[in-house]
């Protein structure tokens, strides 16, 4: 089932959450919504499960407009960030809740919920837990229960509230994987919220990174890691070093520093900033017209790359710059040595009024 | 923290220290002040109630609690509890219900007339309803021309109780529907359960203990409301007495065994609210503790 989500646009009193949003989202896609807290993720969610009404706009699931259909219609699956499992019920009966409260018509017989149930304890690996209550269990198993009670009622859409939020860094990973098998398998259109930029990354088919109720950039995890199209998406997809200067002449000038800027050959005498991630930088031995002086203030030498944290000798900026290890070695760096950092793919953007 | 000292170290004998033993003293006269407080103003006068009643020996008790108007008041107090309790109980939870789970202009005034009740005095709650319904009353004139009685009746009576025991059972599940949030009604709408079947099967349980608390202390104040009844009922004998107002009389005749029998049995009444009500908190917080270990 297609999702479409149109113009929407929402406000709480004199915020607004979301600003005309327009998302397609094909059929057995998985999307990521990605962005930090405040960006109106949650809140397009909730929209799109008919938990929050939109201002302004629609949601068509497939050619169905389902911008007036509450909740109980729509027929989606949803995890919630904090599982809201019921508490007093077991996991056996938490995962038979959406088939026992169907009217009487189109309720299953008891022992097909069962055998419902039962395959999906087995989907989820909890078979022995079927019996017990949530507070018996730990955050990755009840968000499994929460998976596993949403899949109960074969919905045609599947959303996730920063499903892995709550739970610890290796838990998390794990739950990561098994949700993109999960989604291989069942072929269901999943939309994730989340603020972690790895995850994202990790596991969506297409990343859709918003911020303060817009949408900054729609693409593949590639597209939006390699070109992102704005300050925003840079800063928050992984992490970059700024090299500000002035346009001119079609290159990006700070002191004797300067770098070409060919998408800029027009613009004359304007502040800009560079945008570099660490591991497109080379550290030189040479002083060279595009790179710039620095000091090695630390080495981190864990994990298959090297981290280098320099200090600019002209602004005092930090710069962090990401070397394989036997281009490490092969240089031979120490920490407090003077070397010169080149940027070797640069991307320039005027600034604008942005903050992060 | 003194005896966590003295644990750790234990090996190596500690002697007591100046602040130790001041802090020990602190506690036994702050344990002893409140038990003697206890003692003197709750203790002593519920024991001398019922020494009281069983005074003149258990024949003139029983025959106290069996006289035709002692047993009409009981039966009328019973009655005055079974309309005012369920009848909050509903309101308490459509209140809270709303007050928890929906956002809407007033709603902090809501809360504070709920709380109403409280802050005025129960005679002021009773001459509210007689300046309505007497027959010098706003709408004393109607009632007369319809042959309706609310005052010195049992409507009277019923609508002062249910005045001064509304705020009980709201104010019991607000705060615990407020912490326990709207996720789960959320969860179980999204599995397409209508609004009554996650109401009976999610809501409900949630707030189970909370709501049956709030009853028992609304019921506890049902039964023993004096002051708010006393100004409507107009104490007619075997008619509009509740037991409180029956004591009272039985006391201004001098008939103090009858009257402290009767008190006794209304003693009784709050013990055994009192023993429900700790047994239900001692079950809630069972059903609590393996929830804050695991997560």
């Amino acid at each position: 089932m297609s999702i479409q989500i149109q113009n929407i646009s929402k406000s709480f009193g004199t915020f607004q959450a979301l600003d005309n949003i327009t998302i397609d989202i094909q059929t057995g896609e998985l999307v990521a919504l990605l962005g930090p807290s405040g960006s109106g993720k949650t809140s397009l969610l909730r929209i799109i499960a008919g938990l929050e009404a939109a201002n302004q706009g629609a949601i068509l699931f497939g050619e169905e407009d389902m911008t007036l259909i509450n909740t109980k219609e729509r027929k989606v699956g949803f995890v919630f960030q904090h599982y809201a499992l019921f508490r007093h019920m077991t996991v056996f009966d938490n995962i038979a809740y959406g088939l026992k409260v169907r009217p009487r018509k189109t309720r299953p017989s008891k022992k097909e919920i069962e055998e419902k149930v039962y395959e999906l304890l087995k989907l989820v690996k909890l078979e022995a837990f079927a019996n017990r209550y949530p507070f018996h269990l730990s955050g990755g198993q009840r968000q499994r229960v929460a998976l596993a009670r949403a899949l109960a009622v074969e919905p045609k859409v599947l959303l996730l509230d920063e499903p892995f939020g709550a739970l610890d860094a290796k838990v998390r990973k794990e739950l990561r994987r098994w949700l993109r098998k999960l989604h291989d398998d069942y072929q269901i259109t999943s939309i994730f919220v989340t603020h972690d930029q790895e995850e994202a990354l990790d596991v969506a088919d297409r990343v859709v990174v918003m911020n303060e109720g817009k949408i900054e950039q729609i693409g593949t995890p590639e597209e939006v890691y390699e070109n992102p199209i704005s300050p925003f998406v840079y800063h928050f997809l992984g992490n970059v070093n700024l090299f500000k200067g002035r346009l001119h002449n079609g290159k990006l000038q700070h002191g004797s520093f300067e770098v070409d800027a060919p998408e800029f050959a027009g613009t004359e005498n304007r502040e800009a900033v560079g945008y570099v991630r660490p591991h497109d930088i080379s550290i030189e031995r040479e002083a060279s017209p595009d790179a710039v002086a620095a000091k090695i203030s630390y080495i981190h030498i864990v994990g298959a790359a090297v981290q280098i944290e320099l200090i600019r000798k002209d602004e005092g900026d930090f710069l962090e710059v990401e070397l394989t290890k036997e281009h490490f070695r092969s240089l031979n760096l120490k920490s407090g040595e003077d070397v010169y950092v080149k940027p070797k793919q640069l991307r320039v953007f005027i600034p604008e009024d942005y903050s992060i | 923290m003194a005896g966590h000292v003295s644990v750790h170290y234990s090996s190596l004998p500690v002697k007591n220290t100046k602040s130790d033993s001041e802090a020990r003293l602190v506690r036994w006269i702050l344990i002893i002040l409140a038990v003697g407080f206890l003692c003197l103003f709750l203790v002593l006068p519920l024991v001398a109630i019922f020494i009281k009643a069983f005074d003149k020996g258990s024949a003139v008790f029983l025959a106290a609690i069996s006289n035709p108007d002692a047993l009409s008041a009981i039966k009328l107090t019973m009655i005055i509890a079974l309309i005012t309790v369920p009848l909050n109980a509903i309101f308490g939870v459509a209140a809270a219900w709303a007050v928890t789970k929906f956002n809407f202009k007033g709603k902090s005034l809501l809360i504070t007339i709920i709380d109403l009740p409280f802050a005025i005095s129960p005679v002021i709650a009773g001459l509210v309803f007689v300046l309505l319904f007497s027959a010098h009353g706003l709408f004393g004139q109607w009632l007369m021309d319809h042959d309706i009685k609310i005052i010195f009746a049992v409507p009277g009576i019923a609508l002062a109780t249910l005045l001064v025991t509304l705020p009980f059972v709201a104010r019991e599940l607000i705060p615990l529907m407020q912490t326990q949030g709207t996720t789960d009604e959320e969860a179980s709408l999204t599995l397409g359960a209508n609004g009554w079947k996650t109401f009976l099967l999610v809501t409900l349980p949630n707030i189970k203990w909370g709501l049956l608390y709030g009853i028992i202390l609304c019921s506890a104040r049902a039964i023993g409301e004096f002051g708010a009844v006393s100004v409507v009922s107009g104490h007619i004998r075997g008619l509009t007495n509740t037991m409180p107002l029956h004591i009272e009389i039985l006391y201004n005749e001098y008939q103090f065994s009858a009257a402290f029998a009767v008190a006794s049995l209304l003693s009784f009444f709050a013990i055994i609210t009192l023993v429900v009500k700790n047994v239900i908190e001692w079950k809630v917080k069972k059903s609590e503790i393996p929830e804050e270990g695991a997560s």
